[in-house]
């Protein structure tokens, strides 16, 4: 076993001694700056193993093997794929996205965020940072399907595609700021997180129509539900954008459920983190 | 890398008036189960540049809510605070960018690289990408972690761990550090290692060292002085050394018959100063605790003999941190520590 000191006790390590005044250089860094660190800091323990998100990423190729040929192609408005996907893409960004928390937790255990507290580092940016990590494998993730179910029944429109995507980043961010949000709230209490995540996560996919169309034949009231869910309004706009269309109100719709997640995210986000301090 | 000698010409630090850290009635109080649960109580404090000083006390004393109301964890109910110059609560960043934090748990997350965490330690410091990567090079050969740093945090080990989350607490070059808890759960030796780290940073380079701890060991071996806390508020304050030499020596004296030793009792209680006790089964031991006791006692024992009732057994011992805290509590720093280990720090920590 080494020792802290090493063999150099006594005349100071360089690094150490080296304290001069040069710290005057460091400017501190903007919003922008502290939010990106973040981003990154939350990006590289994939970068450096990016096995490790190989295999959830092929998770909804699964997924979409296994359940997209029981579909039925009429009635869907196309082929069965081309509903399909970006309900799947949807589905993605919201298991990742919900589940941003559970680094957090693994970080209050552990003391880091602790540690990044104390830091010069804003709290926005902590927050922010974390959310828009989820993007990026997001992003990755619909690239990778996207390729995948080309050569099939699936038409690419790119236009659709991209813009679509773009709707779902809003989303994922608000997503994670509130799954932040809840991590926080569930500090030392796993299970809370974890049972708020899994409770939430199947109602709001399956009233969105992710797996089945939610039609005229569905029941009164799951119908009212459906139309409280905003997740469903941005499935209608990503089908409709991967489709090739762009339907004014349906787009629009479904950008606002979007950009409303994602104040809902930041403005809980920050209080839950001002009130936990 | 510039050779490895302190440069003594340039003083380490900004000179600033004043102390360090001033708190005045700074106070925190917890509502948990619908009770109220006083944690630090008025306490004032001052500590001035260069200091190396520690916080002794059971666990749930107090000494880590003050340690994170002054690095802004924790916001105080009452009264203000002072670190580095800036306000803990209307000030927050300046004094985080002013001070090093090593905390109870592990800086550094355990999914990541070490290295990559002390980089981006030092780009939230502000350092630019050259500056932050040399940076974090410097401080992981200087720890001794270069060969380690490219590993996930959580397959290093403890003293390892401890290592890097220093390093990371270094990474701007603080004037002021704050060591919550630094050598629980590590091993005898990886805590020597840590307290010559933290003295020779002390030394050294001047840094201020605030340290909380409830090892009586290891405030008595490498602080310059003692701030003793219980239930919230401050019960003693000095080097160990005096906090020690002012409870004195404890003498202890056996004699053969209980009559010998009650003479030899009404003997020492004229000592100016001294504290008797009749001791031991038989009443035949006599417990002297007196100032400077080790160079009385000599004479003592001398003066005794020549007076027919001689002394057939001695034990001088000097005052530990523990006699101080028992003296000062009736309790014993070490029984209280037994029981409800870690749970009163860890609610005291959750509450945060």
């Amino acid at each position: 076993m080494s020792t802290l000191t090493g063999s150099t006790a006594g005349t100071g390590d360089p690094a150490i001694a080296t304290a001069s005044l040069q710290q005057d250089a460091a400017v501190a860094p903007g919003f922008l700056a502290d939010t990106w660190n973040v981003m990154v800091r939350e990006l590289k323990p994939m970068l450096r193993e990016p096995a490790s998100v190989l295999f959830a990423m092929v998770q909804p190729l699964v997924f979409l093997a296994l359940f997209a040929p029981l579909l039925p192609d009429e009635g869907l408005g196309g082929s069965a794929l081309q509903w399909f996907v970006p309900g799947i893409i949807a589905m993605t960004a919201l298991m990742g996205a919900s589940m941003t928390g559970s680094n957090l937790s693994l970080e209050i255990n552990t003391g880091s965020h602790e540690r990044l507290l104390v830091s010069p580092l804003r709290r926005s940016s902590l927050l922010v940072g974390r959310a828009l990590k989820e993007v990026v494998p997001m992003l990755a993730q619909a690239v990778l399907i996207v390729a995948v179910v080309t050569p099939f029944s699936f038409d690419l429109h790119p236009g659709g595609v991209l813009l679509g995507l773009a709707i779902l980043a809003l989303f994922s961010v608000g997503i994670g700021a509130l799954s932040f949000a809840l991590a926080l709230v569930s500090a030392g209490q796993d299970w809370l997180f974890w049972t708020v995540q899994q409770t939430l996560i199947f109602p709001l996919l399956l009233l969105a129509g992710v797996l089945l169309p939610i039609d005229d034949s569905a029941p009164g009231w799951l119908r009212f539900l459906a139309d409280l869910n905003p997740l469903g309004y941005i499935i209608e706009a990503e089908r409709a954008l991967f489709a090739g269309t762009v339907p004014a109100d349906t787009v629009a719709y479904g950008a606002l459920a979007a950009a409303g997640v994602a104040v809902l995210g930041l403005v809980v986000g920050l209080r839950t983190m001002r009130r936990s301090s | 890398m510039a050779p490895s000698v302190l440069d003594m010409t340039t003083p380490p630090h900004p000179h600033q008036a004043g102390p360090v850290i001033r708190t005045q009635a700074l106070t925190k109080t917890f509502t948990r189960h619908k009770q109220t649960v006083e944690a630090v109580r008025g306490l004032d404090l001052e500590v001035a540049d260069g200091e190396l000083v520690a916080f002794l006390g059971p666990n749930g004393a107090g000494k880590s809510t003050t340690l994170r109301m002054l690095t802004t964890l924790v916001a105080p109910t009452s009264g203000t605070a002072r670190v580095a110059g800036y306000d803990v609560v209307t000030e927050q960043r300046a004094v985080r960018r002013s001070i090093g934090y090593v905390g109870q748990g592990n800086a550094a997350g355990h999914q990541q690289r070490g290295r990559d965490e002390v980089v981006s330690q030092a780009r939230a410091h502000g350092l630019g990408r050259a500056a932050a990567d040399a940076r974090a090079d410097e401080l992981l050969a200087a720890f001794d972690l270069a060969d380690h740093a490219g590993r996930p945090v959580s397959t290093l080990s403890g003293g390892q761990r401890r290592r890097l989350d220093v390093a990371i607490g270094l990474v701007h070059r603080p004037r002021l550090m704050f060591l919550d808890e630094p050598s629980t759960g590590l091993d005898p030796q990886n805590r020597v290692n840590l307290q010559e780290q933290v003295q020779r940073l002390n030394r050294e380079l001047g840094t201020t060292i605030v340290l909380t701890t409830h090892y009586l060991e290891e405030a008595d071996a490498i602080a310059d002085r003692v701030i003793v806390i219980d239930h919230g508020v401050v019960i003693a304050d000095d080097s160990a050394q005096r906090l020690k030499a002012g409870l004195g020596d404890l003498v202890s004296l056996g004699f053969a018959t209980p009559d010998d030793a009650a003479a030899a009792a009404a003997r020492a209680a004229r000592i100016d100063g001294s504290t008797v006790d009749l001791v031991g089964a038989h009443g035949t031991d006599v417990a002297v605790r007196v100032a400077h006791g080790r160079d009385l006692a000599a004479d003592l024992v001398t003066e005794l003999a020549s007076s027919g009732t001689p002394v057939r057994r001695i034990e001088v011992a000097s005052a530990t941190l523990d006699d101080v805290f028992l003296n000062l509590t009736g309790r014993s720093l070490r029984e209280t520590q037994g029981g409800t280990t870690g749970a009163a720090d860890h609610t005291e920590g959750a509450a945060a």
